[in-house]
């Protein structure tokens, strides 16, 4: 099923808290869904923003919120039983390839529009996942795959960034001769998705990344969300290596509420309010 | 090619203002997807958020929006006008104030910045204090089209709202004022959509502006109206999502056809698309579109004018005063 017209109304199931940061709402509906596309949750009263769904079965479906700005504390703090809009799902999500030899980076809680992706993608992927600290990261023992973790304090795994173990597992590749990476997912920070795109272009290995930009409509009309010429919502939030060269926006600039182009620093300043 | 108010256009249709136009990259995208004129979202005097969400719903047979004008505010585009001055498209800079003097103000810093034509929105409905105001009143219209005429260098369009009482008068006091062209209509309302679980209107604002093919009835008589009231050409848009639909619009009146909730329903390539099945239609029926602008009115039409809007701007500056 869709949503795609007037938000339809759903009880929250069931919440699940997994740190003081991050919840995870569950809604006993079926939905038609591509990992990687999102929905616009709608608090009456509050506000609509879109989210990404992070768990999906036939039966139901579930969006993870990180407590950061007035609507996300708002939205953890919503209890079964409560009632959300939701519209969507929106997007075109991830193309999906059946390869052994992928990589899978994930950035704090861009771990979860790559949640559903890691469970279809065989399982022997290279999969990375970077955090400030422990406590940051999402879904400690969700998946059969082995993750690579980095924090930035070195609470869990190595110390660092998560493009330093891609680099070195690149390199690794290519000097034992394994098969190279034929697809490289990522979804964090901008900043962290611009280092990814840049390292795989340097080992020309095809990359696809999940973008954020604020949203109104959903469906690719408003024009809010437009990063160069590609409108986010609807020709993304994914994009390809081949599309991410020609948008001189990535990693660079991103429109505010108002309309306004400001550097993305700024946005993301903004964004956390 | 065509020629609208003496500049080439591609084709006859237009982005309609406040779809997709928020940065020179997207409207240059839009122009090669076949639309002939693209229209940029109303730039007001101020930086403005708009409302909260949700601002923008589909309803299936049209939308209902009040996402509320938001605008960096022309003082805060300079990257914007920048890269527009190296565009290799038609421009319409659609612009709203709060008052006359708010409107001269944007109009004239517009103006310098060289569009090809400048649009005033006197018809939104989902500001308080902006817009539709302007738009349902004779005098009101007069007053801000002929001091807006008098700022700026590029042709004039006064974009108009299907809530004024007689939209054909209201035409008529802006083409007294000097308006080079009509454009009709805005969205219509406004509307309102409650959820009767949640027991409350779901947009934000609780009240928007209806477009798409469920006003198409309404932007049709509209644009019929203004026809016989006026003798400027008139873009003629609401519903339109079809080659067709633009076929009865240029039949209502219109000069060109303007698309804005198509691109919900059809994605970018509508312009294209609807571009192919006018074309088509027109060479099946063995006509042309100047030949068709106003056939819908019969014999009662009006004098064609400058209907198809051939002359050049210059040109018809010096027509100025005379009948």
């Amino acid at each position: 099923m869709t949503f795609d017209q007037k938000p339809v109304m759903l009880k929250v199931a069931e919440k699940t808290e997994h740190n003081p940061y991050f919840a995870t709402l569950f809604f006993n509906c079926p939905i038609d869904f591509h990992p990687g596309q999102f929905i616009m949750l709608w608090i009456p009263g509050i506000d609509e923003k879109p989210y990404t769904i992070s768990f999906h079965t036939p039966a139901r479906f579930g969006i993870t919120i990180e407590a950061k700005g007035i609507f996300s504390r708002r939205a953890v703090a919503l209890s079964p039983g409560d009632l959300v809009g939701i519209r969507g799902p929106f997007g075109n999500g991830f193309d999906i390839i059946s390869s052994p030899h992928v990589a899978v980076v994930a950035g704090g809680c861009g771990m979860a529009p790559l949640a559903p992706l890691v469970e279809r993608l065989n399982p022997n992927l290279f999969f990375i996942h970077g955090a400030r600290t422990k406590q940051f990261i999402l879904y400690p023992d969700r998946f059969k795959a082995k993750r690579h973790f980095t924090t930035d304090d070195g609470s869990l795994g190595q110390k660092g960034f998560v493009t330093d173990l891609l680099e070195n597992e690149m390199k690794h590749r290519t000097e034992k001769s394994l098969p190279s990476f034929d697809m490289v997912y990522a979804c964090g920070p901008e900043i962290m998705m611009h280092a990814v795109f840049t390292l795989c272009e340097t080992h020309g290995i095809a990359c696809q990344v999940s973008l954020e930009r604020y949203m109104r409509c959903g469906f690719g009309v408003c024009g809010a969300c437009v990063c160069s010429d590609r409108v986010v919502c609807t020709d993304g939030p994914v994009f390809t290596s081949e599309q991410l060269e020609k948008m001189a926006d990535f990693n660079r600039t991103a429109l505010l509420k108002s309309g306004r182009a400001v550097p993305l620093d700024d946005y993301v300043t903004w964004r956390c309010q | 090619m065509i020629s609208f108010l003496g500049k080439k256009l591609q084709n006859p249709l237009v982005l309609a203002s406040g779809i997709l136009g928020n940065s020179a990259d997207i409207l240059a995208r839009v122009h090669d997807a076949g639309c002939g004129l693209v229209t940029m979202k109303s730039i007001g005097p101020a930086p403005r958020d708009g409302h909260k969400n949700p601002t923008v719903i589909d309803m299936g047979g049209g939308m209902i929006n009040a996402v509320g004008l938001p605008t960096p505010g022309y003082a805060h585009m300079d990257a914007e006008w920048q890269a527009l001055a190296n565009r290799k498209f038609p421009l319409n800079a659609s612009i709203y104030g709060g008052s006359v003097e708010e409107f001269v103000r944007v109009a004239r810093f517009v103006s310098d910045q060289g569009p090809d034509f400048i649009e005033i929105n006197i018809s939104c409905p989902n500001s308080d204090c902006h817009g539709m105001l302007f738009g349902v009143d004779e005098k009101s219209a007069f007053a801000v089209t002929s001091a807006v005429k008098k700022a700026i260098d590029v042709p004039l369009i006064a974009k108009l709202t299907p809530a004024a009482p007689d939209i054909g008068r209201i035409a008529k006091a802006c083409e007294d004022a000097g308006a080079d062209a009509i454009c009709a209509i805005n969205t219509a309302g406004p509307g309102m959509v409650i959820d009767i679980e949640a027991k409350m209107p779901v947009l934000a604002f609780k009240k928007g502006g209806l477009s798409g093919p469920m006003i198409k009835p309404i932007a049709v008589r509209c644009v019929y109206d203004i026809f016989a009231a006026v003798s400027i050409p008139v873009i003629g848009l609401g519903g339109i999502t079809t080659g067709e639909d633009a076929v009865e619009m240029f039949m209502a009146g219109a000069t060109l056809a303007g698309m804005g909730s198509a691109v919900r329903y059809r994605g970018i390539q509508v312009f294209d698309q609807v571009n192919q099945e006018l074309n088509t239609w027109l060479a099946e029926h063995h006509t042309t579109r100047d030949a068709i602008i106003g056939t819908a009115h019969g014999s009662a039409r009006a004098d064609m004018g400058d209907r198809a809007g051939t002359t050049p701007f210059a040109a018809r500056e010096d027509q100025k005063g005379t009948p």
